[in-house]
């Protein structure tokens, strides 16, 4: 038996107010793809940043090459040969590509301490760039690059330090499958040299194919660990979310009525979004499907005014409308919840309360500009009610809420100001396996009640379980239009990759 | 090796990003000759002539101290921080070598070295109460320009202190270039010499070494530094360090040009500081910012000062516009990043 590169053991880690890990385990073997899975918030990252010298651990003992070591920054990781990939880009986006991937190891110039030889950076990043067989140009800024070249830029800084042991948190969420296909190559390549792999991701069919280990955790804890080869999926499953459930079942679409409330006609901003044209009736659900990039994000963002637009008209209830800005959104009718909930959909800071009446806080205000609070309380109390927020109390601050139920609290808001078209980005990004089931049926049910939902998603099963009818993009333009029983993963992965002839 | 598999990155904004930096930096040098032109327009219209070498001079070694100063606030700015303590640094340093020549009777070049080591020093307390104790650099700075100012005010006891058995000092920065007298009395003068070659040493630093490319990197995405195994509170601190010399280097001049330390002084000199950094192209939210770019605005900051003194405008309203263009600099950085979003 091989001795193992890495083994931790009993490994804790609190946060203020949270056990982020207990008493959790983790081994990897040289030449092994050691997958971790878990629900979000299960406490993979958090392991494997103390791997990776971003945390310091509490209590436990990490054995590296069979000696008890420390790791008390990145830099030292690093020096031991533990790289990580971050789920987060994290790049310097002024800098080039060389620049980065060298950042902290600049070659001197003739050997001056401080003095920087750009020619020698250059020349060794395009050499790492011919090891890995990528097309990556060393002198080009990396803020011009798309998502996945910044991927793949991270990819190779992490595989510069010639590590044995690799880190990567969730390194194909951005890319295609082309581009998955890619970096399957790299991983194996580097298991033939003998590196150890950590591969952490939620998409568990692709663990099925380039791992050999499956390492499940639950609440901060090691639950077990399983050879993928005799590892079922339904199984990971149940381990991952404690219980068993079934498989998904495509949710009957919905007899569609004819009324339209919103229409988009041929849409154009630059070349984010050309021609776009699309309806949603009542009571409808219209995916929109795409590769990241494809300019779904675009579209929503310009229908509900937060973008200017070139061309293009925009009809609610049959009747065209202006839209220079989300104010003419809202007053429409139509809510936007961003896929970054964080950053665009709450105000983290502030209580459920004060989230849910914020978009139609001049109906609460009485005409001397002093808000009505007994008003407000009852509507959010409604929503809280009506949604099924799990909050201990309309004043709890939003940031301390899961989830699933931040989503819950962006869907109140927008029902507060009587929105009736509602476009969802991502609804379920960043949502766990137990709460993303009852998004779904929150989601059905406002159809139900006559709203017209768009659901922008790059979850494939999400959409075809969802949709009445899908909408595909590339590159900016729609490229197809399927009903429920048309749509497969298949036709729809045909639509997204339709990239123009002469692109 | 064209044959191996690889991947397809699709183009992105490039071109338009060269673009726009180039329009940038040609926007602050067309600026700065539309100035000229405007000045010497008015002054055509009231009789007089602009494109005089006295006045090249008189531009020249008035932009001097604050250009200095502009130089290492280039670095902070880089890095997504503020220095506000550049002008009252620059008094202290002044009033160290004040002190440090004539109290206590050290040669001149102790002197200097006496006061561009104190700007080094508040640079230093500066970046240990941002790097270290993480307070805001706004709030931090903006502690140290009083310290710097009242600490100014304690040693002189409010008064100026003059340097007159030291005429060396003031000559040798404030004369002509090899002695030579081009036009008149007037040479090329030495303390604009001393700029440029600050500013040749500031780009090199910017350019070439280590601290210029952590300096980026911080004001770039801190946090990837960090993650890259970047020692980030160490350059941080030694980037206002850096700033600090530099100031105490224009309190050198500073004193060598008034031929004295003047303890009142220094005070809004910071504000000039920052417009010739921002108006040179240095985007304040961090990541982007050139020496070239700080030398142009610093000329653009003193030709507009010095062209409003020479057609007589009253100097309050020179320290109006001063202001005004502060904020229209920091208004067309926004439009600049709005543009690239």
């Amino acid at each position: 038996m091989t001795e193992p590169l890495v083994v931790m053991q009993g490994i804790l880690k609190d946060f203020p107010g949270v056990h982020a890990l207990v008493d959790c385990r983790f081994e990897l073997l040289p030449g092994e793809v050691h997958a971790l899975v878990g629900e979000n918030g299960a406490g993979k990252s958090t392991l494997m940043k103390i791997l990776g010298g971003v945390y310091k651990r509490d209590a436990g003992v990490i054995t590296y090459k069979g000696a008890p070591v420390e790791i008390p920054n990145v830099a030292n990781a690093q020096r031991l040969g533990i790289s990580m990939v971050h789920q987060e880009l994290n790049l310097m986006n002024h800098l080039t590509v060389a620049q980065n991937i060298f950042i902290g190891r600049e070659p001197r110039a003739h050997g001056i301490p401080l003095v920087l030889d750009e020619g020698g950076l250059n020349d060794l990043a395009a050499a790492l760039f011919e090891r890995l067989h990528l097309r990556l140009d060393p002198t080009r800024r990396a803020g011009s690059l798309t998502v996945a070249g910044q991927q793949m830029v991270e990819i190779a800084k992490a595989l510069s330090f010639n590590s044995s042991v690799l880190i990567m948190d969730e390194p194909t969420a951005a890319l295609t499958d082309t581009e998955i296909d890619e970096l399957f190559r790299i991983i194996r390549e580097l298991r033939g040299q003998g590196v150890g792999v950590v591969h952490i991701s939620h998409r568990l069919q692709e663990l099925k194919q380039i791992s050999d280990r499956i390492t499940v955790m639950r609440d901060g804890r090691y639950i077990d660990t399983i050879g993928t080869a005799d590892a079922k999926i339904e199984q990971i499953i149940s381990m991952m979310v404690g219980r068993t459930i079934f498989e998904a079942v495509p949710e009957v679409p919905e007899k569609t009525n004819p009324e339209v409330v919103l229409e988009v006609r041929n849409l154009n901003r630059g070349s984010a979004i050309r021609d776009v044209s699309f309806s949603v009736h009542r009571g409808e659900i219209v995916g929109i499907a795409g590769l990241v990039g494809a300019g779904r994000t675009e579209v929503a963002r310009a229908v509900f005014g937060a973008d200017p637009i070139d061309s293009g008209e925009i009809f609610v209830h049959g009747k065209k409308v202006k839209i220079s800005g989300p104010i003419d959104a809202v007053h429409h009718g139509i809510g936007y919840l961003s896929e970054d909930r964080k950053r665009y959909g709450l105000a983290l800071g502030l209580s459920v309360e004060t989230n849910i009446v914020m978009a139609s806080l001049k109906r609460f205000v009485s005409r001397l500009g002093i808000v009505r609070s007994a008003l407000t309380r009852s509507a959010a109390e409604l929503q809280v009610q009506n949604l099924a927020i799990k909050t201990p109390s309309l004043n709890q601050r939003v940031r301390n809420l899961s989830g699933g139920t931040q989503q819950k609290v962006v869907v109140g808001k927008w029902l507060t100001a009587d929105t009736e078209i509602l476009i969802f980005d991502e609804p379920t990004r960043g949502i766990d396996v137990g709460a993303k089931s009852e998004i779904y049926h929150l989601l059905n049910a406002l159809a139900h009640e006559g709203k017209a939902i768009v659901m922008i998603s790059s979850d494939l099963p999400e959409i075809l379980r969802m949709s009445h009818r899908v909408v595909v993009m590339c590159e900016g333009r729609v490229t197809g239009e399927l009903t429920a029983a048309e749509a497969t993963q298949e036709k729809i992965m045909t639509f997204a990759t339709q990239r123009e002839a002469a692109a | 090796m064209s044959s191996a598999p690889g991947l397809p990155v699709p183009a992105g904004r490039t071109g338009a990003m060269v673009r726009s930096d180039f329009l940038q930096r040609f926007l602050a040098f067309g600026a700065l000759i539309v100035l000229i032109l405007f000045f010497q327009v008015w002054c055509v219209l009231i009789g007089t002539n602009f494109l005089t070498f006295e006045n090249f001079v008189n531009i020249l070694v008035a932009t001097a101290v604050v250009g200095i100063m502009a130089l290492g606030e280039t670095f902070v700015v880089i890095t997504g921080g503020i220095d506000l303590s550049v002008g009252t640094v620059m008094t202290i340093s002044m009033v160290m070598t004040a002190v440090a020549i004539t109290s206590q009777h050290l040669p001149v070049p102790v002197g200097i070295l006496v006061g561009i080591l104190t700007g080094g020093l508040m640079g230093l307390a500066n970046g240990v109460l941002i790097a270290r104790f993480r307070i805001a650099p706004f709030i931090a700075t903006l502690g140290i320009l009083n310290v710097a100012r009242g600490l100014s005010l304690v040693i002189t006891q409010t008064r100026p202190i003059y340097f007159p058995n030291n005429p060396e000092f003031q000559s040798g920065v404030m004369g002509n270039l090899f002695g030579l007298k081009i036009s008149g009395e007037f040479g090329f003068p030495n303390i604009a010499i001393i700029m440029f070659g600050a500013a040749l040493v500031a780009a090199f630093m910017l350019g070439k070494t280590a601290l210029g490319r952590y300096t980026f990197a911080l004001g770039s995405n801190e946090e990837a530094a960090r993650l890259s195994g970047v020692n980030v509170a160490n350059w941080k601190m030694l980037v206002y360090v850096v700033c600090g010399l530099f100031a105490g280097l224009a309190g050198v001049l500073s004193a060598a040009r008034l031929g004295s330390a003047q303890p009142a002084t220094g005070f809004g000199y910071e504000l000039s500081a920052i417009s010739a950094v921002v108006i040179g192209g240095t985007s304040l939210s961090g990541g982007e910012g050139t020496i070239l770019g700080t030398i142009i605005g610093a000329f653009i900051v003193y030709v507009l000062t010095y062209g409003l003194q020479f057609v007589n405008v009253a100097q309050e309203w020179q320290i109006v516009v001063t202001g005004g263009v502060l904020i229209a600099a920091v208004y067309i950085d926004n439009l600049r990043r709005r543009q690239r979003v």
